[in-house]
């Protein structure tokens, strides 16, 4: 369970986040949704800490966020652009984050076989094709089995094949009962996963509710329509 | 502070590979080692050293620092989304930059020192001073370079003020008091020049070695003020206690953006 309460976020006198209140469903799909510098990334960023918001309270698992960092154990976390230590191999960073963490893990080898890793296992990391770095760090999100997985543009970059052994992943990990939050601007990538959306524009929350409801609320028939009429009633 | 030994070790490791570490190290070596060899006094040697010291610690030191956190904002970033403290990503990145440094130095100077151990036996004092103003030159870089690059996203913008800062506190701030002293010399300046040259940790550096080596034609005008003034022992615990106030506020600076910042 995740609660924003009345979160603001300023960057210069752009409101990236203005007074979110949200409370994201335990054991759901939550897709957010929303165009580009509409505040998706600023969100996620912020329930990881990455950003730090000028006002407001975020709960995770109704534990207060105030800069402890165990709560961070619980999330696993794939980043839009990647980022990583340049200089080590695929195979180095998972024995660098089971070590940092001091948890054991042996997801990493299922994981590299999965997402088609097993030849760049040994390759350095500033070596990589965006493609495959967007992999790696899929795997990382999944590495330690976490109860929150947190998804940011998970499918950008990828391949057709790729994206959806990642789309299987993720209906994976939901029938094992995670949380699991996607953005995306590519409305029809991912509405086979959607559950619940929440609309962001502006740094607004503009609709908070399950697919069924936004379809029938909006009367079209797919999320892209929906939300599309959705983005233009609230442009007007 | 598992965590903290073990986010050091990966840097560590890291900056281990680099050749400009491996450079330092041979310039230390060369220079010392060449002194020795030119001048067989260790007096001079100890000397002209500390002058090399004063200049390319401090140069090095921000230079490689600054560059250093950038080359490594992929690595923080990635880190910052793991379950690790701020402080603690810190402190790891910081043992990794100066760690290496401050090793560098005590080699290369060190083992010529070593080899011609009998000729520095009368200058162990000074000896020990000067390893000390390297390393709290080192450390005071380390943090300075730290509060450049940690506040200044753009990496030109952090880079040029790195060098501005260098160049200030080694070049410009001599000519800054000597200004002061000509055009305001009919005026008592005993105190305004301790206060002058506590605000530059080159000049304390170079004011705690003078005092021991007791060269009056070399202390210069802070210096004989500092020695006039406290005299020659309270003087070197006066401005080493200083030096590390240079530490710890650029550290606090550097620390507390580091906490608010956005990744």
């Amino acid at each position: 369970m995740i609660k924003l309460a009345k979160l603001q976020k300023n960057f210069g006198h752009l409101k990236a986040l203005n007074e979110i209140e949200l409370a994201i469903k335990p054991e759901t799909i939550t897709y957010i949704a929303g165009p580009n510098g509409s505040g998706k990334t600023t969100l996620i960023k912020a329930i990881l800490g990455l950003v730090k918001p000028d006002a407001g309270e975020i709960f995770v698992d109704n534990i207060k966020l105030n800069g402890d960092c165990n709560y961070r154990s619980k999330i696993g976390y794939m980043p839009q652009a990647p980022s990583f230590p340049e200089n080590l191999t695929v195979k180095e960073v998972f024995e660098m984050l089971k070590d940092i963490r001091a948890k054991h893990s042996d997801l990493d080898d299922q994981l590299v076989h999965s997402f088609g890793l097993e030849k760049e296992k040994n390759k350095r990391l500033k070596n990589l094709s965006g493609g495959t770095k967007q992999k790696v760090n899929a795997a990382i999100a999944f590495l330690f089995n976490p109860q929150i997985l947190i998804l940011d543009e998970p499918t950008s970059g990828l391949d057709p094949a790729s994206s959806s052994i990642l789309k299987d992943k993720i209906k994976e990990e939901r029938a094992k009962g995670k949380t699991i939050i996607l953005t995306s601007h590519i409305l029809s990538e991912l509405e086979e996963l959607a559950e619940n959306v929440i609309l962001l524009i502006e740094g607004k929350v503009c609709f908070n509710g399950s697919l069924i409801s936004l379809i029938d609320k909006t009367e079209k028939k797919n999320l892209e329509r929906a939300i599309a009429s959705l983005m233009s009633e609230a442009a007007a | 502070m598992k965590e903290l030994l073990k986010i050091s070790k990966y840097q560590l490791n890291d900056v281990r590979r680099s050749k400009w570490i491996i450079i330092y190290t041979l310039f230390f070596f060369a220079v010392t080692y060449g002194l020795i060899n030119f001048t067989k006094e260790p007096s001079k040697v100890l000397i002209t050293l500390l002058n090399v010291i004063l200049i390319i610690i401090p140069l090095v030191s921000i230079i490689f620092g600054t560059v250093y956190l950038y080359n490594n904002k992929n690595n923080i970033t990635f880190l910052s989304a793991q379950p690790l403290k701020r402080e603690v990503l810190f402190a790891g990145m910081y043992i990794g930059l100066v760690l290496p440094l401050v090793a560098s130095f005590i080699v290369g100077a060190g083992l010529p020192i070593i080899i011609y151990i009998p000729l520095f036996i009368e200058y162990s004092g000074i000896l020990i001073l000067l390893l000390f103003a390297g390393i709290m030159l080192t450390l005071i870089f380390g943090c300075l370079a730290f509060y450049v690059s940690i506040k200044n996203e753009d990496k030109l913008k952090g880079f040029g003020l790195s060098i501005f800062v260098w160049l200030l506190l080694s070049v410009l701030y001599d000519g800054l008091v000597m200004f002061i002293m000509y055009n305001f010399s009919e005026y008592p300046l005993e105190e305004t020049s301790i206060a002058l040259s506590l605000l530059n940790p080159i000049d304390l550096a170079r004011i705690t070695l003078i005092l021991k080596f007791d060269i009056s034609a070399l202390m210069g005008y802070t210096g004989a003020v500092f020695n006039n003034f406290f005299g020659g022992s309270w003087g070197i615990y006066i401005s080493s206690v200083s030096m590390l106030f240079w530490i710890i506020v650029p550290m606090y600076f550097a620390l507390r953006n580091f906490r608010k910042k956005d990744f």
